[in-house]
């Protein structure tokens, strides 16, 4: 048993993740990503059919809330932590020519 | 004459004697700064400390204490506060690079309440990168050294927390812990440590790494501490969705309760683990065996059963919070806060660079599985997978419950490692959460005790593992224990 991670697959993962790796990081994910999915591969030995998958122990629904203001205005503050900001506006690269 | 140090108190003994006016706020600061400046060189517990705010604390606090306005166990006592904790103009970075700059506008909900209770926050705490490991050597600010042996690790991620505590450089903390971040570092350290069940404290402002496992605890001397404080971290929060609204967080009730006839259930697999390459260290199994007989002289029942599937929880719990991580840290592209790549880049190419430069190797490895098993023609295959295994995990724990008031066994495989000597080998570190890990994938509490200390002095910890909603059983058998031995 043992899973084969080609490096087209890492680069296409690498653009889902949002990450730009080196060419050494790409050989270095491309083991790890393997080693750990051999690993993984583990749980095929049980057998789940017709087990439902379970994403939270209790059962959990939506929490609703009027659609009213609860908090007061912190935009001074909140765009004090932003690497750029111009007029009261989180500022980015061009996005259109 | 010179002052007797008034850190060999605890966090509540340390209040009442603050209550009481025998002792001032800014003495018990002054003792815990005294022990910062002559350790936290070494030993790097502390990614921000804030020794000017909090003696402005003090002062506030002194007064409403003096007025007897304020009365709670935990009144002027100084608290240190793991780095993933939002804290209101206090820098909070996850100890990475890509949050080092980052000052929040609020502070979590767990530290709110810990202000309101006349708490002192001195610091935040050193630990692995965004939460993700188990020693707390990812940390962009560098390591945490273990006080019991500087050249050893502290556990992780709550590493800095816990060994603040040890050490002396604040009396208790918070963590949190995600598949036994709060539970390994308080055992590797020799302090007391709590992860309660999923809900009962308000996540509001804790960072998120894999939200369906993630909670916030104690990290203390003792057990009394830890009931007191989750006492008062504990609440209904309509800011988070998953938390739970308990009538029965009155946890310090539980802590002089009798246990006679308490059944405890010891797990025969987490003593027979040698054939998936953890291998229980023989002084581990000895210290909690021997701390099941002290229960068991306490009147408890304790009887061996087969738990099943421990050596599934692992691969289920890193497929489980990987892909939970993948989705959580989109949120760091460079825009709204945090580190930005400096130069003009096209608006993809700012995030990309961004990322792969303000995160870690073991943050973006995390990064790259979750996205994997998430993405198309994998998702049923691994994802899906995992979340029906977990289910047959919980079902196992639902089934060792019907017998059983708690479980007891290891904290982790072995004492706390050498600096260096696990990051080379991922899984190999993954393999030494295998008792702790279940515990978040079924949303249960569990407590870590300090039980003994192995050939070379270092600590010991034993955990009890409860049902859901179960805190109480735990704190009164771990109470008993601590009494029974010290």
């Amino acid at each position: 048993m043992s899973n084969t991670i080609t490096l087209e697959t890492i680069d296409y993962v690498a653009i889902l993740a949002k990450l730009d790796l080196t060419p050494e990081e790409k050989l270095q994910a491309q083991k790890d990503m393997s080693n750990m999915l051999d690993y993984i591969d583990k749980l095929n030995e049980l057998d789940t059919t017709g087990v439902e998958p379970m994403s939270h122990v209790f059962q959990v629904t939506n929490v609703f809330r009027e659609d009213v203001v609860a908090n007061g205005d912190d935009s001074a503050a909140i765009l004090g932590n932003a690497p750029a900001s111009k007029q009261g506006m989180f500022q980015v690269p061009r996005t259109v020519e | 004459m010179m002052q007797e140090s008034t850190l060999k108190y605890t966090a509540v003994e340390l209040s009442e004697l603050i209550k009481a006016g025998q002792v001032k706020v800014t003495e018990a600061l002054d003792d815990v700064f005294a022990v910062i400046e002559k350790r936290e060189g070494l030993l790097h517990c502390y990614v921000t400390l804030e020794k000017e705010k909090a003696y402005q604390q003090a002062e506030e606090l002194q007064r409403k204490i003096d007025r007897g306005a304020l009365v709670s166990p935990l009144a002027g006592v100084p608290f240190a506060v793991k780095d993933n904790l939002c804290t209101e103009g206090t820098p909070t970075t996850c100890s990475s690079k890509i949050l080092e700059n980052f000052v929040p506008t609020y502070s979590a909900e767990a530290v709110k309440r810990l202000q309101e209770a006349g708490a002192v926050i001195i610091g935040k705490t050193n630990m692995d990168e965004f939460a993700m490991g188990s020693t707390t050597e990812t940390s962009y600010f560098g390591v945490t050294r273990n006080p019991y042996d500087t050249e050893r690790v502290p556990g992780g991620s709550s590493g800095g927390s816990a060994a603040a505590v040890a050490a002396g450089e604040c009396f208790a903390a918070l963590g949190s812990d995600t598949g036994g971040s709060i539970r390994q570092p308080a055992c590797f350290c020799g302090v007391t440590g709590m992860k309660p069940t999923y809900g009962t404290v308000s996540r509001y402002g804790l960072v998120a790494y894999g939200s369906s496992l993630d909670q916030i605890g104690p990290l203390a001397k003792d057990v009394r501490d830890c009931a007191a404080i989750l006492e008062v971290i504990a609440s209904h929060d309509p800011k988070d969705s998953t938390s739970i609204a308990r009538k029965d967080t009155d946890f310090t009730k539980a802590l002089g309760r009798d246990i006679k006839g308490m059944r405890i259930g010891i797990p025969r697999d987490f003593f027979e683990l040698s054939q998936n390459g953890s291998g229980l260290d023989p002084e581990v199994a000895a210290a909690v065996r021997g701390a099941a007989g002290v229960l068991e002289e306490r009147g408890a029942v304790v009887e061996e059963f087969d738990l099943s599937l421990v050596e599934y929880a692992i691969p289920t719990y890193y497929t489980i919070a990987a892909a939970e991580a993948s989705s959580n840290l989109e949120r760091f592209d460079g825009v709204k806060y945090g580190y930005r790549v400096p130069g003009h880049e096209e608006l993809h190419q700012m995030y990309k660079k961004t990322r792969s430069q303000g995160f870690g190797s073991e943050v973006k490895r995390r990064i790259m599985l979750g996205s994997f098993v998430l993405s198309s023609g994998y998702y049923d295959a691994y994802y899906l997978k995992a979340l029906r295994v977990k289910a047959l995990i919980k079902k196992a724990f639902d089934q060792a419950f019907a017998r059983f008031d708690c479980i007891l066994g290891p904290v982790a495989p072995t004492t706390a490692p050498r600096l260096g000597e696990s990051l080379s080998d991922p899984i190999r570190m993954y393999l030494g959460d295998i008792y702790t890990i279940s515990v978040n994938l079924a949303g249960l509490p569990a407590i870590s005790i300090p039980c003994g200390q192995d050939h070379n002095g270092l600590p010991i910890g034993v955990q009890l593992i409860g049902d859901c909603y179960c805190e109480k059983k735990l704190l009164a058998a771990a109470y008993q224990y601590e009494k029974s031995v010290n």
